[in-house]
């Protein structure tokens, strides 16, 4: 099976939908710097709107949320939608927002249906409620895969589209008109013999009376005003001029900050705390150990800094990781010198290989590599009166709810969460475990109070944190006869799996194979006959995760600049010999490549001094080709001048937030490959702690780049991810072709340690 | 001992350690959180302000350092060259995630207001100290050359 979503079997324990506590933002709306909150919590409920739950089974009444004055009441039609009589539309979107788009996205799906006028539109993220919230293609509410768009495409329209429907009735009840009678158009209902129009504001008291529509009618592609176009994003002016508020802006009334000190092994404890000189600076309130670690406790973020450092702690390594990576790589690599569990085996590659007139062998070697967001993992949480109330960039909210009712020992009922805007993750938030939010847990219940607690991770406690991209080994070994084909190719994988163990393991693997470390090898999409994809799944007590892309990173580089070396050496060009492997069976693999390969051409001969490297690969749906033009920067390193992209990812909702997604999903894959490896030395320390030295890719580094987005009718399909992984390969292939030197090591540029 | 400055034009006053980061005061204290923290080792730009006009970092500036100074942060930013920064920004939606931008708006702006048209290489040299992991910088590096035509035009 290719492309797999994750899809996660969970226990009774932790499937449990929960719903927001009756009134938990009392407190956090009368405190300044707390976000603005849900209507769905009755706050600020100024006046009754319209909200509709489409996928909510039975018959959705609208619920009027009407006002502690009885004010007119704002439309919700559904969990996802209300109109007030203000005029404004917000949607609620289930989907944590951390730069890819679905504050923008899923709110476009809506106006489209509901023919709103695009100014009128904002958006909100929803508390975690499994129930409304769930993600369709997790079984859970989440997000990752890059599957936003895809679970919410037509769920989002529906909720426009029963909104739209309720307004048209409401409208035509009042003007005592047939609703065939009745248009809408940028926010505006009409009705054109009588001339009468009214706004959705006008109309939402009387909506919120109506029933919901089951099933309401939506639109045919060509009917789309908006969908297709480059709205502008909600969230770029607070983003700009600063105000957009993150969990780190969360100063709730009598706040106490916390730090955390990690051991420096993996799996390691804590033996003994010598807290005397951390508790004598200014400020610091308490410490306590908790099970990850020590936690200080201060009335201020600097004396909480401050305390940390003054820490002394003896650690009990007993039970820890202590083997450096570079033994890691030696026990990975002895293992892929033979064949493992056959997760693809096509023909008789040993055979292929015996056969082959020509047959090169590789192998590659893959880093730990950390997610690295802007903002590191933070959290404010309160424990008060039985009741939790947790402020969180949640991106699995269901199990991060599960793991706070695990550590305070209440029922999921008595915990709302809600879900802020995070600065970034690049899959860092997604926890199987829920580890940080249970972590956040218990450092608010370790203080024994019920003033609300902010945990604020390091740059520090973020680099050498783990859940890392797993450290991986390829073994691969391809075969050419004298005609140049391919006619052997052997891949052995040998990495660990992050899946084993969690909520995602039961969906994931099928017959001992994990589908998230072999996916993009075993789906390779090129007639190679004698294919063979071994998996060989490795201890290690380093954690480790998804990664941008979850594993697709390290397997297209090892498939596309393998495959390059093969086609270089059976004299083809690299488009010319993908598209003949490619046959006709894989149109949109193709119709990216061609589409690449048009745009470089098209910007002239590569100049002297330069060359230029292609890569192909599909993930979570999508389809991406790109072309990279390399140089040496005169040290022996590439400079990455230029990389052309050509991206199907289904409708296109909006092209510049593809766009977007490529450009960072590029800069995210080329920093990576450049420059980044987590190292552990000797005794399973990680040698790498801030920016200096886990760098990151910067402005100076970055390559111009040009993206082409597909026209297509198929179903939307992510792109938060799928510009990672040809980037890493198409600035190899060029390198290579450039220096003559293959990259079978990562970084390419090397470390110091 | 307490330290005063001007913060964004208004005369302030914090009675806070002396060697607390500029950082925390301005957030802690005086609750502006446009100011981010991202390394707290002047690697990354998140907590980029204007300290008399220049860029800083307040994650490594102790507050007794700006005694009598004149603090910007992005809250107070104001001017023709941050207008027009700013606006390049929202026009061509340059942030993802936006917890870098902050920093890189009050970066962009102080070069523009020194080198009116920047070339790419003065943009590199400028914003070279401003990380955005999102990998933004396709779309930073056209917005301030849109707004450094929007103010000669």
């Amino acid at each position: 099976m290719t492309d797999r979503i994750f899809r996660a079997n969970l226990s009774p324990a932790t499937a449990d939908s929960h719903r927001p506590g009756d009134n938990p933002t009392d407190r956090a709306a009368a405190s300044p710097g707390l976000s603005r909150r849900g209507f769905l919590q009755g706050t600020a409920a100024a006046a009754v709107s319209l909200v509709i739950g489409v996928h909510l089974p039975g018959k959705a009444r609208a619920q009027a949320a009407a006002s502690a004055e009885g004010r007119p009441a704002a439309f919700a039609p559904n969990a996802f939608v209300r109109v007030a009589p203000d005029n404004t539309v917000t949607v609620m979107i289930k989907h944590i927002e951390f730069g890819q788009g679905p504050a923008t996205g899923l709110s476009t799906l809506v106006a489209e249906e509901l023919d709103a006028d695009w100014g009128q539109m904002r958006a909100e993220l929803a508390p975690a409620d499994t129930e409304k919230y769930v993600n369709h293609l997790f079984g859970l509410q989440g997000t990752g895969g890059s599957t936003a768009m895809a679970n919410s495409y037509e769920q989002m329209r529906k909720a426009g589209a029963a909104a739209r429907a309720m307004l048209v009735q409401a409208a035509a009840n009042r003007w005592g008109v047939n609703v065939g009678e009745v248009t809408v158009s940028k926010g505006t209902v009409s009705h054109a013999a009588s001339g009468k129009s009214l706004s959705f504001g006008d109309l939402a008291g009387e909506a919120a009376k109506l029933e919901a529509p089951a099933d309401p009618k939506l639109k045919s592609p060509d009917q789309f005003n908006l969908i297709g176009t480059k709205v502008r994003k909600l969230d770029t002016l607070d983003k700009t001029n600063g105000t957009q508020i993150f969990t780190l802006d969360l100063y709730p009334e009598n706040m106490v900050t916390a730090t955390i000190l990690h051991p420096p092994q993996f799996g390691a404890t804590v033996a003994s705390v010598d807290a005397s000189k951390a508790r004598k600076i200014k400020g610091v309130i308490d410490i306590k150990t908790v099970p990850s670690g020590v936690a200080v406790y201060a009335d201020n973020t600097f004396a909480a800094l401050k305390g940390r450092k003054a820490l002394e702690v003896t650690w009990d390594a007993s039970k820890a990781e202590t083997r450096s990576t570079r033994q890691m790589e030696q026990d990975y690599s002895k293992a892929a010198q033979k064949p493992g569990l056959n997760a693809r085996n096509d023909g008789n590659a040993e055979k292929g290989l015996a056969d082959a007139d020509t047959v090169i062998e590789a192998e590659y070697f893959f880093p730990f590599l950390a997610h690295a967001p802007m903002e590191t993992l933070d959290a404010v949480m309160q424990f008060k009166d039985g009741k939790v109330t947790a402020w969180l960039g949640s991106q699995i909210q269901t199990l991060d709810v599960g793991a706070l009712s695990n550590v305070f020992g209440v029922d999921k009922s008595n915990i709302t969460l809600y879900t802020q805007y995070a600065g970034g993750s690049f899959g860092r938030r997604a926890q199987p475990g829920g580890e940080f939010a249970a972590e956040a847990a218990e450092v608010t219940k370790a203080l024994g109070s019920d003033r609300p607690v902010k945990l604020m991770w390091t740059r520090e406690n973020d680099i050498q944190g783990g859940r890392y991209r797993p450290l991986a080994i390829h073994k691969v070994r391809g075969g050419l006869d004298k005609d140049g084909n391919i006619i052997g190719w052997d891949q052995q994988i040998a990495v660990q799996s992050f899946m084993k163990g969690t909520a995602f393991e039961s969906g994931m693997f099928e017959d001992g194979i994990d589908a998230s470390a072999v996916e993009g090898s075993r789906a390779m999409p090129y007639g190679i006959t004698n294919l063979r994809i071994g998996q060989h799944l490795m201890e290690n007590g380093v954690s480790a995760l998804w990664w941008r892309s979850v594993e697709h990173t390290h397997n297209a580089y090892a498939n596309e600049t393998f495959l390059d070396e093969l086609l270089e050496k059976a004299g083809k060009d690299p488009v010319e010999g993908r598209l003949a492997l490619l046959g006709d069976k894989h149109p949109r693999h193709r119709g990216v490549l061609e589409k690449v390969a048009k745009m470089a051409d098209s910007a002239g001969p590569v100049s002297s001094g330069r060359q230029r490297g292609v890569a192909l690969h599909k993930s979570f749906g999508s389809f991406v080709a790109q072309i990279a033009e390399v140089s040496d920067n005169g040290n022996g390193e590439p400079r990455v001048h230029k990389v052309w992209c050509a991206v199907d990812c289904g409708v296109a909702v909006n092209p510049d937030v593809i766009a977007a997604q490529m450009e960072g999903g590029i800069g995210f894959g080329i920093g990576a490959v450049l420059y980044d490896a987590i190292t552990l030395s000797e005794g399973g320390y990680v040698e790498q702690s801030n920016f200096d030295r886990y760098r990151s890719l910067r402005i100076n580094e970055m390559p111009d780049v040009e993206v082409s987005v597909i026209q297509s009718t198929e179903a939307p399909t992510g792109v938060g991810e799928p510009g990672t992984p040809p980037s890493g390969p198409a600035i190899a292939n060029a390198w290579r072709r450039l220096t003559g030197k293959s990259v079978y090591r990562l970084p390419l540029v090397p470390i110091n340690v | 001992m307490a330290v005063k400055f001007q913060l964004n034009g208004k005369q302030v006053s914090a009675d806070v350690e002396p060697d607390t980061p500029l950082l925390w005061v301005i957030r802690d204290t005086f609750g502006l959180t446009g100011t981010k923290f991202g390394c707290g080792i002047a690697q990354c730009g998140a907590c980029t302000v204007h300290l008399n006009g220049l860029t800083r970092r307040s994650c490594v500036t102790p507050v007794s350092q700006v005694d009598g100074g004149m603090v910007t942060t992005i809250e107070g930013l104001d001017g023709k060259e941050a207008r027009a920064i700013q606006d390049a920004w929202v026009g061509i939606d340059v942030p993802q995630c936006g917890f870098c931008q902050s920093g890189q708006v009050m970066s962009a702006t102080a070069l523009l207001k020194e080198i009116p048209n920047p070339s790419d290489d003065n943009i590199d040299q400028a914003m070279a100290g401003n990380i955005c992991r999102c990998a933004t910088y396709v779309r930073i590096r056209k917005a301030i050359h849109n707004a450094a035509d929007t103010l000669e035009g």
